[in-house]
């Protein structure tokens, strides 16, 4: 095989972006753990780590233009990098979004939640799992997990609905209740965006492997 | 990064005609720094300074200092054949002597002195090793040179290059006479000779520069524009000319 050094640095390249995507992960996963446990600090410590989503988001794109500077990747190799310049711009809003999520965790602060969390942890492991197999769908070029994973979307769209309605319905009951039921549906629709922001990535695995443009799942939000 | 050729305020004369104004660059260690700019900028013009090919013909004119490890090679009284065989030279078309693969390599060997026929064997052996042309030519070492494709005979040459241990290699434009997939061969293999050799590069493939370069500089009309990182060359240059030629706005 030639250019070896070219394909070497595609290889970290891809390396930088699952490093980045777990970052990401660990992001909404500890975000939620903190919000279901009332841990203030550690929702404070997930928004201050939300700068290194950032920062890692940029050290990708430099890279991404580096190598179209100097390599002038053409087809596949060209797609990899359009495609990896689309998913840091998903992967850094994902980051935002968990960082969205500790956020509201410091706003409630010392008062209690309005009602126990059950289904939204459920919703947030499964917009993970969305995320980790779409990465692991990017790496190994399967397009047919990508094309699945889209198809999700409607499950955590379904955990909204729930959420969102038990959350209205509480605050009919108990308007005293609204601004803290508030504070958890913006924590859910936050991880709702998470979901279609995975299924944006899985459209940009697709179009890797294939060189086609396609909508996959429009959500319904 | 260690400093090899240093080259300070280089001016160059064919005769009466100044071909290079006030050149200075660095070129560091083991790494491939490439020259690139349009026809008659006077890239091939410097490259040739490094080795002082010059001095081949008459009336030829140097004025300034190319330091090679700290050491004036403009100095009177040094000694060319030993500059020539540490600053070595591949040129743009393939140049292998009307002899066989094996002497090809051993003739420089055995003109440098090299007389025990089992280290010229192995010298040839690990310079075509080197040239990553050894698995192809292994079995067909007594063949005519001259048999060999294109970019085979470009190989080879790197290798006689290499077979006389050099410490930098300068290369003219070694690729343009090659197919794409022979020129890829090369490029890797660049990658592979800045691990023990330095490596300068004349091109006028401007995206061959930006792929296996550390180091870029643009010349025009016998001066150097810009001289920085490949990368800085290729995505953000400082200075208009270079962003105007290497975008191909003019050249």
């Amino acid at each position: 095989m030639t250019r070896e050094a070219y394909h070497r640095a595609i290889k970290e390249l891809e390396g930088d972006l699952e490093q980045m995507a777990a970052m990401a992960d660990t992001a909404i996963k500890g975000a939620m753990e903190a919000l279901v446990a009332r841990d203030i600090e550690r929702s404070r410590q997930i928004v201050r780590n939300d700068i290194e989503v950032n920062r890692k988001r940029f050290e990708i794109e430099e890279k991404c233009i580096r190598l179209i500077a100097t390599q002038q990747p053409m087809a596949v190799d060209l797609r990899i990098l359009a495609a990896v310049i689309n998913i840091i711009t998903d992967l850094e809003r994902i980051g935002d979004h968990a960082e969205g999520i500790a956020k509201i965790s410091v706003s409630i602060g010392n008062e209690p939640l309005v009602k126990p969390l059950v289904d939204m942890p459920k919703m947030a492991a499964k917009a993970t799992s969305m995320l980790e197999r779409c990465m692991k769908a990017f790496i190994e070029r399967d397009i047919e997990t990508a094309r699945n994973i889209c198809n999700e979307d409607d499950e955590v769209d379904a955990y909204y609905d729930k959420i969102y309605s038990e959350l209205v319905h509480l605050m009919i009951e108990k308007p005293t209740l609204i601004k803290e039921a508030t504070y958890l549906i913006w924590a859910a629709h936050n991880i709702e965006r998470i979901a279609d922001r995975v299924t944006n990535i899985a459209e940009r695995v697709v179009y890797m492997v294939t060189g086609k443009m396609e909508e996959m799942n429009v959500s319904k939000y | 990064m260690k400093d090899k050729f240093t080259i300070k305020d280089l001016n160059f004369w064919y005769g009466e005609k100044q071909a290079l104004k006030n050149i200075s660059l660095v070129a560091k260690d083991r790494k491939v720094t490439a020259l690139i700019g349009p026809s008659g900028c006077g890239k091939t013009t410097f490259l040739r300074c490094l080795n002082r090919m010059h001095d081949l013909y008459p009336g030829n004119r140097y004025k300034g200092e190319i330091l090679l490890d700290g050491r004036n090679i403009l100095d009177k009284g040094l000694d060319l054949i030993k500059l020539r065989s540490k600053v070595g030279m591949v040129f743009q078309k393939p140049t292998p002597f009307p002899m066989s693969i094996y002497e090809n390599i051993a003739f420089g060997l055995k003109l440098m002195g090299v007389k025990s026929k089992s280290e010229i064997s192995g010298r040839v052996e690990k310079a075509l090793k080197d040239s990553a042309l050894w698995e192809e030519i292994k079995n067909r070492l007594n063949e005519p040179a001259l048999s060999l494709s294109g970019g085979q005979q470009q190989r080879l040459c790197i290798a006689r290059a290499v077979a006389v241990e050099p410490e930098v290699i300068l290369m003219d434009e070694p690729c343009s006479a090659l197919d794409p997939v022979a020129t890829a061969k090369i490029e890797d293999l660049m990658t592979v000779l800045k691990q023990s050799y330095t490596v300068i590069i004349v091109t006028h493939n401007m995206q061959q520069a930006a792929r296996v370069s550390e180091f870029t500089g643009f010349f025009m009309l016998g001066e150097v524009v810009e001289f920085d990182t490949t990368e800085r060359i290729f995505t953000a240059p400082s200075n208009k000319l270079t962003e105007d030629y290497i975008t191909g706005r003019f050249g």
